[in-house]
């Protein structure tokens, strides 16, 4: 393990960077030396980097680089389980999976995450509404505390309560080693995929409604840079896993082909963000017009459909030395009203999201952090600009109103006062913290930001 | 710190300074429940300024500062750490003292230097100190333009300000690597109680407007600001007159 060295990290979105001391563990004993070891600004397990915010780094602190824990350990095909290293990334264990007919039941918008990371923040994909989240298909994982010592958690139990604290819990439990997931038999890497356009927001919304019952993948795109006929149009994609009978003849001998890993990147943080209301306008027309004038279904293959912006490296410096903050919100099915709202909030403002994800939640698990609720979720990503913090602040009034929240694995700027509102289970949280970290050794910027390691006077004065 | 640049805690050195009072005003406007910690000397003047922060939601401490206390700079600076990060320190005291008293008089001339030079050089070592601890931290200077080329109607001003610039500036670089930022802020003539009584120059500005450079300075990231923005042309001109030349200009 490396001494560790001082070192500037920031998160997806490149906001709010801060200095903290990396180390790169390996064995269980360097990862328990390093957390005994750390001082008083203490430790955090970071994977790859892709939360958007400050989640992943720990100012003053130490970091310990977990990605040089990789690897599959053990694969049971028949029992479709497999061992994993908490450092390894999807990408990595997926192209093991498919090896041999398997996928992972749950993936999200990057395969560029490590285990690690998707339990820490209880990740979703486009199938939530009927498969759950990340943490839904965790069997066990070993989790290093802050005595160092190592439990295998279980979901139901031994300490059922610290296990899902772990999930979505943002690396302020311990530090996950290690897991085993359950995982699912496909026929091939591929996904039968059915587009439709639509002409607004509302048909959208009725859209995934429906498809709810029909498919087991489902999402949507939709504008919101243009303005007038194009206002709210949208895209909605379904899919499922593609039958071998369903491949073309010619892909039918190589049913689990996946793409060789990707070689386009951005080279460079340009002196602007590239993201604005021209080049949204064009990105936004480009996609729309992608999809054909009338619903059709095509094969496509799962890294395309699942993780289509992997395709291109580091394209997150696109937004300039500013960067951007993306806004993901979850609201009840009862507040279904405050999407079109948001939207229309974020039309008015003058600020540019090029990319809007709309996507309908199942149940969520017992995770008192996890974001996933039944409802409504929608993700924008905005360039950070002059006025973003107060429409921020507007959306979170609105959220708020709805009983909603958003996405920890997502902020880089929620006022700290909210998060009891949006976290009911908060509390929970907090109690649980007190039991396995009661020095408060696990520590990160997102957690000194929210109050998460002390109650704020705010918190407690001004609700 | 939040991706929008706005702070959580601001610790204002001099903490009854208008223009130091104008920012953090400015900030508790964005950041609902900012923390404000003001470091001054004891008196009516900070009574007051605590009181109105606290009336626009801001959590407000206080703690006793004397800029020429040489030991104070280190202990204010843990003492305002002690209740949580400082996202932003603002070193905001200074003295314009008598021009032509403080060339002549070594009293006043040791004032003036002092308060604008040396205590600014010990606020910055405590707070570089800081910022290695936290791994995070904008450290904002308020220079003055009056640093930029000595003028004779008030060059000891303008020495000690040219001091304080270049080692803000510097400690900037210093920063950098470990996670901290300058901002090193040169307003020209602001209408304050530090000029009361004495005649606006061209381009004046008051204190909400330093404030909003500062609030917009350092969400943007930069690492100088001239306010208004026009004097940074004016000064680059002035600094490349000829002696002869500069000399009979009206300034």
């Amino acid at each position: 393990m490396s001494a560790g060295a001082p070192t500037v990290l920031h998160g997806w979105g490149r906001t709010s960077p801060s200095v903290a001391t990396v180390r790169t563990p390996v064995t269980a004993d360097e990862v328990a030396a390093a957390v005994r070891g750390a001082g008083d600004r203490g430790v955090l397990a970071r994977g790859l980097g892709r939360s958007y915010g400050d989640p992943a780094q720990n100012a003053g602190g130490t970091v310990l680089d977990m990605t040089h824990r990789r690897g599959v350990r053990r694969l049971d095909v028949d029992a479709a389980v497999v061992e994993v290293e908490a450092g390894t990334s999807l990408d990595e264990l997926l192209r093991v999976l498919l090896g041999v007919g398997l996928t992972l039941p749950v993936q999200p918008g990057t395969r560029q995450v490590s285990v690690g990371g998707a339990i820490a923040a209880d990740v979703h994909g486009k199938n939530h509404h009927v498969a759950g989240s990340f943490g839904a298909h965790v069997r066990w994982v070993d989790l290093l505390t802050a005595d160092g010592a190592v439990q295998r958690l279980r979901p139901d139990g031994p300490d059922p309560e610290l296990f899902w604290g772990t999930v979505g819990g943002m690396g302020l439990t311990g530090v996950v080693l290690r897991a085993e997931l359950s995982v699912r038999r496909v026929e091939t890497s591929s996904v039968v995929v059915t587009s439709e356009r639509h002409g607004d927001l509302g048909e959208v919304m009725d859209a995934l409604t429906r498809l709810d019952h029909e498919a087991e993948y489902s999402v949507a795109w939709f504008d919101s840079v243009s303005r007038g006929r194009g206002s709210g149009r949208g895209v909605v994609l379904s899919g499922h896993d593609a039958r071998l009978d369903e491949l073309p003849v010619a892909q039918r001998r190589t049913p689990y082909a996946v793409p060789p890993p990707r070689s386009v990147a951005v080279p460079l943080v340009p002196p602007v963000s590239l993201v604005n209301r021209l080049s949204g306008r064009a990105f936004n027309e480009l996609w729309f017009r992608r999809a054909p004038r009338h619903p059709g279904t095509g094969v496509e293959h799962a890294f395309g459909f699942f993780q289509p912006l992997d395709g291109v490296a580091s394209w997150n410096r696109l937004y300039g030395p500013r960067g951007l903050a993306q806004y993901q919100l979850a609201v009840p099915h009862d507040a279904a009203a405050v999407v079109p709202e948001v939207v229309a909030a974020v039309a008015a403002s003058g600020h540019v999201s090029c990319l809007n994800v709309l996507k309908r939640f199942g149940p969520g698990t017992p995770s008192p952090l996890s974001f996933p609720m039944p409802g409504w979720t929608l993700a924008l990503d905005l360039p950070v600009a002059p006025g973003l913090a107060g429409l921020l602040d507007r959306l979170d009034a609105m959220v708020l109103e709805a009983g909603g929240r958003v996405y920890l694995a997502k902020d880089s700027r929620t006022p700290a006062h909210h998060l009891a509102a949006m976290y009911p289970d908060l509390p929970r949280f907090a109690a649980l913290r007190r039991r396995v970290d009661p020095e408060g050794r696990f520590a990160s910027d997102l957690a000194r930001r929210l109050g998460l390691l002390t109650p704020t006077p705010a918190r407690e004065a001004r609700p | 710190m939040d991706a929008t640049g706005r702070p959580q805690s601001l610790l204002l050195l001099g903490g009854t300074s208008e223009i130091g009072l104008a920012v953090a005003d400015a900030w508790a406007e964005r950041s609902p429940g900012l923390r404000v910690v003001l470091a001054a000397r004891p008196g009516e003047r900070r009574d007051a300024a605590a009181a109105r922060l606290e009336g626009r939601g801001c959590r407000v401490e206080v703690h006793d500062f004397d800029a020429l206390d040489d030991g104070a700079h280190v202990r204010v600076v843990e003492k305002a750490r002690a209740g949580g990060d400082v996202d932003v320190a603002v070193v905001a005291y200074g003295v314009l003292g008598d021009p032509e008293l403080a060339w002549q008089d070594p009293e006043e001339a040791g004032r003036v230097a002092r308060t604008n030079y040396t205590a600014p050089v010990l606020s910055g070592v405590a707070l570089g100190a800081m910022v290695r601890a936290q791994g995070h931290g904008v450290v904002v200077a308020l220079s003055s333009v009056a640093g930029e080329r000595p003028r004779r109607s008030n060059f000891v001003y303008g020495s000690s300000k040219a001091g304080m610039d270049a080692f803000y500036t510097g400690l900037g670089e210093a920063l950098r690597p470990i996670g901290g930022r300058v901002l090193v802020v040169r307003p020209g003539f602001v209408r304050s109680r530090m000029t009361a009584g004495l005649d606006a120059a061209p381009l004046a500005v008051g204190p909400e407007e330093v404030a909003r450079a500062v609030v917009d300075g350092v969400a943007a990231g930069r690492e100088q600001v001239w306010v208004p923005r026009p004097l940074r042309p004016v000064m680059s001109t002035l600094r490349h007159l000829p002696r002869p030349v500069f000399r009979r200009l009206p300034l």
